[in-house]
């Protein structure tokens, strides 16, 4: 059966992923207790003592409890509007309600300034329309952070929550109505505990990604502390120790929730096998309602574009042009021009291309490699592999960046280090890293759902591993590839976290640029990145879904 | 112990669990062996070592000669049908059959030829440019069996290959899978749960339990030889009592069954038990039934269902067991009082066991 290049290729894997994932974090730990002259609590005294540390770790931990109840309560009527009525135009707008998606962190921060930022097109609108010679609120602190998150992360819970319905049982329904339950006990004791798994995976997706969110905070933040800025600010003032330390909490905070989320599902119970068809979605029949419903929803929809429309219209800009009107009185593509002609500004577009492009390559190419090697084996080694494939997604993308800039600073081969920091190759390491658990969530999930006599049947035919792979293996997981690598490469496309920390000038992506060019004032081509980051992750989006299910 | 394809003291433990105990086999050249079982039986296990899929802790596999235990199944070339199919959903059927072909390095018009021929065996000529999922069930499984032989395997393995189809497609099926394979004339080994496929395919059955073989025959000996009560009672329809075993006499052996005393044939290769208390296993052909009288044993018929032209009587003895007993359909109505006698006609059919079962 071909045991033993498996076993070896599986046990290179598992070095591999333990050199990459597993290590740097270990010497992240070390660092923390080491100063320099040798074991010390120095740090972790000097974290303990600061009270801005307890108010950076306190201001994580709330805000991404308060995001998955804003995101929540924002997301799961929206699924259950869009899953359970059949509207007018529901299609196109069941769509358009999922599109802060394509909005990679950094550009719906940017956005978010453009519109409701001092001198945003909203804010200005409402200083004009009452009458008011300052700008009506500022946006800054907890409060925009919030607004950011609530926006961007509702998304989870609405995608979540209508696939659990679509794909709930109509029976169920019907069973509950013949025993006499009313809508209200239907709901509390069918509904809800059916899609109490959707529930926990948004909750528990929402609240990582608040508690690693960088750009808003960062943007936003102002005075407010949370902990990602807060690492980034010690490192930056060359606080190596504290900023392990500060890391370190970070992490832990993470895996506390982790584990608390998880036994939480777990306790819920796995849902059953489902059969049957989805209740038929109710049709809106009357008149006024149907117009209602239309009218709010092509409001709502209004809403939740106008961030991706008001960066078209930002980037359309001249520079300098815009200033006190509610709209701008010139247009021009010349910020796209620039964005393409000027080499200094071509970079990065081309950095960001080539560094997601190798890194999701390679991210698919080890979830691949592992996915064959051990989906389908049980054993200690398997799910050592499928633990460190997952553990980068269950810590902060801040800690990632601290852990290898750590562990890839210092000329040791003898120990697995090397120096890569201030080389090209840091970033798409980095990238390869944190894209691990998406590209290999997807790519196990497929390998998993093949029936394993394929693998037999190619075998008594007489198809050796490589021939399985290339005829049988890799046509059909195509699907799975596809939706691996799509995730993979618009997270790493749009990544502002790990750059910020790891980036040289040689390979500064998309979302420095932004940066820069925001704080020199040139908005048009900020906004012209953005709508580029924007257009490319929806295009990739789009692939992946299409060949994802049309196979 | 000598044939085609040998499978010797064979044995395999998953997590310490006995999946396969000692199981030895030998098949000729051309035989189809049904391996019949309940389900945890050890016979798809057998089935699986055979394939190489897994391999066995103790025991050897031997085809013509050759020890294939260590072959890998890429090179054991033994075609295998699937119980799910698995044929490949992203290939059309031409493509499906062309890829042990392939394998076997044949292109060209040879290639050509010989998947026409292949499809033309399993009668689904012009086939080869559809899509998997446009196919039937039915057609689905010949597809897969016209695969499996293509490449003129050593031996074929097919792991319950009508479960997966309608009741009503199933004996047209079975037909033409033991058509197919006997104009092919390869050495197969079917495994399933159905005695009725295990009998219409196989020129031998082997029954399993518990990872056991508990007997290997031609359905003929199966049936009229059971080795034990647990063939007995699996292959065929049969009830079972208590009984005692009195000793031999002239028809056979003399046995005490609710107070009267009955002679019954002592089937040829059963063994006969010890005299004392002992169960009766009976078919339901090898009962008649009598008006009430002392010779008898007196029941009552509690129901009765048709079977073709005749109709199966459950009748609850007075002493408290219940056997069934094949009839003519009109002979009692239910809940008459009848006497229970062996049938004239049938000669065995009905088996005794030691009380333990075993």
């Amino acid at each position: 059966m071909n045991r033993p290049p498996v076993r070896l290729g599986a046990s290179l894997l598992l070095v591999v992923l333990l050199w990459l994932v597993a290590y740097p974090l270990v010497l992240v730990l070390l660092e923390g207790v080491r100063g320099p002259s040798g074991w010390t609590l120095a740090y972790i005294r000097e974290f303990l003592a600061r009270p801005t540390e307890w108010e950076a770790l306190w201001g994580s931990l709330w805000i991404s409890v308060v995001s998955v109840g804003l995101a929540g309560a924002i997301g799961i009527p929206l699924a259950f509007l869009f899953a359970r009525y059949d509207l007018p135009g529901g299609r196109v707008l069941g769509g358009l309600v999922a599109l802060p998606a394509v909005l990679p962190p950094l550009v719906g921060v940017l956005a978010f300034l453009f519109l409701y930022g001092e001198t945003g097109f909203v804010s200005l609108l409402v200083q004009r329309v009452l009458g008011l010679t300052d700008p009506p609120w500022r946006l800054q602190g907890a409060g925009a952070i919030l607004l950011v998150h609530a926006y961007s992360m509702y998304v989870y819970f609405y995608l979540f929550v209508r696939a659990a319905l679509q794909s709930f049982d109509g029976s169920l329904l019907e069973a509950a109505a013949s025993l006499g339950a009313g809508r209200w006990r239907t709901l509390r004791l069918v509904i809800l505990p059916q899609l109490r798994p959707a529930l926990g995976g948004a909750a528990l997706l929402t609240f990582m990604t608040s508690l690693a969110s960088f750009s808003a905070p960062y943007i936003f933040g102002g005075g407010f502390r949370v902990m990602p800025t807060q690492i980034v600010a010690t490192r930056l003032n060359g606080d190596d120790g504290l900023a392990m330390v500060e890391t370190l909490s970070l992490t832990l905070l993470a895996l506390i929730a982790l584990w608390i989320f998880r036994s939480g599902v777990r306790a819920a119970g796995e849902a059953t096998g489902r059969k049957g068809a989805a209740p038929a979605r109710v049709p809106v029949r009357h008149p006024a309602a149907r117009l209602a419903v239309a009218v709010a929803g092509w409001g709502l929809a209004t809403v939740l574009l106008l961030p991706h429309l008001t960066l078209l219209l930002v980037s359309l800009v001249p520079v300098g042009t815009w200033t006190i009107e509610p709209l701008p009185p010139a247009y021009t593509l010349r910020n796209y021009l620039t964005l393409l002609q000027d080499p200094v500004r071509a970079k990065p577009l081309a950095n960001s291309l080539w560094l997601a492009t190798a890194a999701t390559g390679a991210a698919v190419a080890i979830a691949l490699a592992s996915a064959v090697t051990s989906a389908r084996r049980s054993g200690r080694e398997a799910r050592a592999i499928e633990t460190l494939l997952a553990l980068p997604w269950a810590v902060p993308g801040t800690v990632f960046a601290i852990a290898l800039a750590t562990a890839f600073s210092v000329h040791a081969p003898w120990v697995g280090r090397v120096i890569l920091v201030g080389t090209i190759w840091i970033l798409p390491l980095a990238y390869l890293v944190r894209n691990l658990p998406i590209t290999s969530r997807a790519i196990l999930a497929g390998v998993r759902a093949l029936d394993p006599s394929l693998d037999e049947a190619a075998a008594t035919l007489g198809a050796g591993r490589t021939r399985t792979l290339r005829r049988i293996t890799l046509p059909l997981l195509r699907p799975a590839l596809l939706a691996g690598a799509s995730l993979a490469f618009v997270t790493a496309l749009g990544d502002f976290v790990t750059s910020i920390m790891l980036y040289t000038y040689d390979t500064r992506p998309i979302s420095l640029e932004i940066l820069s060019s925001l704080r020199q004032a040139d908005v048009g081509v900020a906004a012209a990145y953005g709508v580029v980051l924007m257009l490319v992750s929806a295009a990739v989006f789009a692939v992946g879904a299409d060949r994802g299910s049309g196979g | 112990m000598s044939g085609f394809l040998e499978l010797e003291g064979l044995v395999k433990r998953f997590d310490g669990v006995l999946a396969v105990d000692q199981v030895s086999l030998a098949m000729e050249r051309g035989e189809l062996l049904a391996l019949l079982g309940p389900s945890g039986s050890g016979k798809t296990t057998t089935l699986r070592l055979l394939a190489g899929f897994d391999t066995p802790d103790q025991g050897r596999v031997v085809v013509a000669g050759e020890d294939v235990t260590a072959v890998a199944p890429v090179s054991r070339r033994f075609g295998m049908v699937f119980q799910h199919y698995a044929l490949f959903p992203h290939l059309d059927v031409r493509a499906n059959v062309a890829f042990g072909l392939e394998s076997l390095g044949v292109h060209g018009p040879e290639l050509d030829r010989r998947i026409e021929r292949a499809l033309t065996l399993v009668d689904l000529a012009g086939f080869g440019p559809r899509h998997i999922a446009q196919l039937s069930g039915g057609q689905q499984q010949r597809v897969a069996l016209a695969r499996a032989l293509a490449p003129e395997p050593r031996v074929l393995l097919l792991d319950e290959p009508l479960s997966n189809l309608d009741p009503t497609l199933r004996e047209r099926t079975r037909r033409e899978i033991r058509e197919v394979i006997h104009r092919v004339g390869i050495t197969t080994m079917l495994v399933t749960h159905e005695q009725d496929e295990a009998f219409e395919l196989g020129d031998r059955v082997a029954v399993m339990r518990g990872g056991h073989l508990e007997q290997v025959g031609t359905p003929d000996e199966l049936y009229g030889a059971p080795a034990n009560a647990f063939v007995a009672g699996f292959v065929g329809r049969s009830s079972t009592a208590p009984i005692t075993v009195l000793g031999p006499s002239a028809r056979g052996v003399r046995i005490r069954f609710e107070g009267v005393e009955w002679d019954v044939d002592a089937a040829a290769g059963t063994p006969i038990p010890p005299a004392g208390p002992a169960v009766m296993l009976v078919r339901p052909e090898a009962l008649r039934l009598t008006p009430p009288d002392s010779a008898a044993i007196p029941a009552t018929i509690t129901a009765r269902r048709f079977v073709g032209p005749s109709a199966v009587f459950t009748a609850r003895t007075d002493g408290g067991s219940v056997l069934e007993v094949i009839a003519p359909p009109q002979s009692v109505p239910a809940g008459a009082r009848v006497g229970l006698m062996p049938s004239r006609r049938v000669g065995g059919g009905i088996h005794l066991f030691p009380q333990d079962g075993a």
